[in-house]
């Protein structure tokens, strides 16, 4: 299939999961408070866990239907995998949300405050991964 | 039952064949997209087009209605104003998501290869949110 369109296909699932959450639950989909939201045992849940059973079995599930295999994991060594999850853990709770909480649900709210926290990890990434890889070479 | 099991469950199964098929779970493809000087990889830039065709007007439209269809109230963040506290939050993820190329989702996501990476990174992450707990309540 086309390159181009198959990543619009999922971005529309992924939209599409967001607005059953909140046209039917009155839920924001943001992976990351859902996810802060069980590790700290927030009282009523079941919604969270219930999700994040999903997010974790869609893809096996996707895999096994379409016999077609995972990506590979990042070729990063452990020092760097800790010290990135600490600063996405970190990072996305002080800024009250992530990719899909800030970028799919809180723009699609036209909220000016998603908006630019979008921009702003989006501009931060982009920044470091110029540094690391051209200013450093490394990757 | 149907509200607090069914329904997210059949909605997080979707969201995450949505992140398998876009390629969203593989660190390269993400990182390729924030690579702007080198080979730009446009596919994170295509999901988000994908997903906001749908939230824009369909939020807009569910949002009409007084509540949800199937539950009392809406659980909607109080601020949409722009604030010091979530640039900051932001910039944070931004250099962790730079660095390795999951955000949380494609970690959640890619747990089912089994392998340390994913595992390790969402315990990293799991450190992080308590880190995070813990300096709002220094900061009370």
């Amino acid at each position: 299939m086309n390159t181009l369109l198959v990543p619009v296909i999922g971005g529309v699932l992924i939209g599409l999961s967001s607005l059953a959450m909140l046209a039917l639950l009155g839920r924001i989909t943001g992976i990351s408070g859902i996810f802060a939201g069980v590790i700290t045992a927030e009282s009523g849940s079941a919604w969270r866990w219930a999700f994040l059973a999903g997010l974790i079995g869609g893809p096996l599930l996707f895999h096994l239907t379409t016999n077609s295999a995972a990506p590979l994991p990042s070729e990063a060594g452990w020092p760097l995998t800790i010290v990135a999850g600490l600063l996405v853990g970190f990072g996305t709770r002080y800024a009250g949300g992530c990719t899909s909480g800030h970028g799919v649900c809180g723009i699609g709210r036209l909220s000016q405050r998603s908006m630019a926290a979008t921009a702003t990890f989006i501009g931060a990434g982009m920044v470091t991964v110029y540094i690391t890889r051209h200013l450093l070479g490394a990757g | 039952m149907t509200t607090k099991t069914v329904i997210p469950l059949l909605c997080g199964l979707l969201f995450g064949a949505g992140l398998s098929i876009s390629g969203m779970t593989d660190t390269r493809v993400v990182l390729g997209f924030l690579d702007i000087t080198g080979a730009w990889d446009p596919s994170l830039m295509l999901v988000m087009v994908g997903a906001l065709a749908i939230t824009v007007p369909g939020f807009w439209l569910a949002q009409k209605r007084t509540k949800p269809i199937l539950t009392s109230e809406f659980h909607l963040p109080a601020s949409c104003k722009i604030e010091s506290k979530p640039l900051l939050g932001s910039a944070i993820f931004g250099i962790g998501w730079g660095l390795y190329g999951y955000c949380p989702g494609p970690a959640l996501a890619s747990l089912t290869t089994l392998n340390w990476q994913p595992l390790l990174f969402i315990a990293a992450m799991a450190a992080g949110v308590y880190l995070e707990k813990w300096v709002q309540m220094l900061k009370q």
